[in-house]
């Protein structure tokens, strides 16, 4: 199949058939609505599970069910409505259960607005539910990085028994762009799924039981301590990001992600023009975050910018990844508002203004 | 080869379908086209825009501050837009609508009258297809046989009788660009 164009939010619903999804529950909420729309078009069609749940609540408990009897599973929501699933999110990771929870930010907080965002990165990332547990968080800039991700994160999911988030803004939801969907997905050994709870005719004389809840505090701190060994092993192995402009020593260093990603990577081209040279750091996964990429900033490098389509979330992970070797600066726009290159120019050339204390 | 375009009009006028037929040509001419609209409450009523950014390069920002080339269906999106092109920039307009000529300095700025051309094709919804068609005769960024391949598409089997319409509005946008002897690129 040559490139087409596609909406984001359809391509979204794509990539999860092409990844060989088996059930979708969710909620509408824009700007996301083309997510499932999609999908009750074609997931019906082709023998799947589509189903609209009465609530966010609901949907995430869905995907809690059928994850547990071993289908391959997703829900897509928005900021308020991610908000809802949150409780479920943790029961699942709790069970250890593979799903995909796509997540298309809008302004926050509360209802907010419906415009583009990235205000959802603590809660992507510290999340918005209860205990020690973690999820895999990749933020994709194109439609192209997204298609690839979403194919994969069902297998990513699968592997390490865990929920896989693939976080995008409104922008990447609403717009129209290029794309192949036939890129070639790494291949991973996918273990039986010998845990998935589908009745004792077909594992006999084993009950398998997806819970979250145990009572004994020793058998608990023995899995929150299994829980953190798998994190580990998947932030040695899953982490992603790209280090843009790095050929040369750059003056100064950017850190965006997704479409804040972008605009900086157009902001670094003028900044060029002008005999200033800006490298980027641009995490693909925001957790596991890429610390590791902050050790290859040149130590004559005057400045990091943290750049972000909120108030400053991803800022806490550039400054413990720093760690106090650079100047950090911040610039943020929120709300839904989307900045031009240009005010990334504006943020470089006068980054002393930009600094956070 | 890279065009940052922003078209603009009241909803209804075919504004998205004019973006959207770019960045489909884009992609079926094998190079890089991505469009974004103003989604939500501002396109309910009021103004709709979208941007377009055709490039044979790899696209980066999706937002850009100054449009290499302005589509205004209406005064309302005009005025709002006008300040924000580039210099040696395209300001086409729709001359319908907007009777005073307009007049920005290092700006190519056209009138066509796009409603009048359509009620001659007694269809007033090609009106979008007629200011595609002086744009396209103006830039020359698509050919004649990608513009129809998308029309087609855009049309579908349901619609496929209004292809001939839409196919004359185009004509007649070219063809009065052409009689005003103006060239840009």
């Amino acid at each position: 199949m040559a490139k087409v164009l596609m909406k984001g939010n359809e391509a979204i619903a794509l990539a999860a058939i092409k990844g060989g999804v088996d059930a979708f529950y969710g909620y509408p909420i824009t700007p996301q609505n083309e997510v499932p729309e999609y999908l009750s078009k074609h997931l019906l069609a082709n023998g799947k599970v589509f189903l609209q749940s009465e609530s966010e609540v609901s949907a995430i408990n869905m995907v809690y069910g059928a994850a547990g009897a071993g289908a391959r599973v997703m829900t897509s929501s928005s900021s308020p409505g991610i908000a809802l699933k949150q409780e479920g999110i943790s029961y699942i990771a709790a069970a250890e259960l593979p799903c995909l929870i796509v997540s298309v930010m809008r302004g926050g907080p509360g209802l907010g607005g419906i415009q583009p965002s990235q205000a959802d990165y603590y809660q992507a990332t510290r999340g918005g539910g209860n205990g020690d547990y973690s999820l895999i968080v990749y933020a994709p800039e194109t439609i192209q990085e997204m298609v690839d991700t979403i194919k994969e994160s069902f297998d990513i999911a699968d592997y390490y028994r865990n929920p896989v988030m693939v976080l995008v803004d409104g922008l990447i939801g609403q717009m129209m762009e290029s794309v192949d969907f036939d890129k070639p997905v790494k291949e991973r050994f996918l273990p039986e799924k010998d845990w998935a709870t589908t009745g004792t005719a077909n594992h006999p004389g084993r009950r398998n039981v997806a819970n979250s809840l145990e009572i004994d505090p020793v058998a608990l701190e023995q899995k929150n301590i299994r829980l953190q060994e798998k994190y580990k092993l998947i932030k040695k192995n899953e982490t992603r990001y790209e280090m843009v402009n790095f050929e040369e020593e750059p003056e100064y260093v950017i850190v965006a992600y997704g479409t804040m990603a972008r605009i900086c990577r157009s902001a670094i081209e003028m900044l060029a023009k002008d005999g200033i040279n800006v490298g980027m750091i641009r995490p693909i996964s925001i957790l596991p975050f890429p610390d590791e990429a902050f050790d290859e900033i040149p130590k004559k490098a005057k400045g990091i910018l943290c750049a972000e389509l909120s108030m400053g979330q991803m800022l806490d992970d550039v400054l413990i990844s720093n760690n106090g070797r650079h100047k950090v600066g911040f610039f943020g726009r929120s709300g839904g508002m989307v900045p031009d290159p240009e005010e990334i120019v504006d943020a470089i050339k006068n980054f002393s203004e930009r600094v956070v204390k | 080869m890279n065009h940052n375009v922003k078209v603009a009009g009241f909803g209804g006028q075919g504004v998205m379908m004019f973006g959207q037929v770019l960045a489909y040509s884009a992609t079926y001419d094998d190079i890089n086209g991505l469009w974004f609209p103003s989604y939500g409450p501002e396109t309910r009523g009021g103004t709709a825009n979208c941007s377009v950014i055709v490039s044979d390069k790899q696209i980066n920002s999706p937002t850009f501050k100054n449009a290499n080339h302005l589509v205004a269906f209406n005064l309302p999106s005009l005025e709002k837009f006008r300040k924000n092109v580039t210099d040696n920039g395209l300001i086409l307009y729709n001359s319908s609508l907007i009777k005073d000529e307009v007049k920005e300095e290092g700006r190519l700025c056209i009138g066509v009258p796009v409603n009048d051309i359509a009620t001659e094709l007694e269809n007033e919804k090609v009106a979008n297809m007629a200011m595609l068609g002086a744009y396209l005769e103006l830039t020359k960024i698509f050919t004649d046989q990608t513009i129809e391949a998308i029309i087609k598409k855009f049309l579908g089997e349901r619609k496929a009788h209004l292809l001939d319409v839409n196919m004359k509005a185009i004509q007649k946008g070219k063809d009065y660009i052409k009689n005003l002897g103006v060239t840009y690129a």
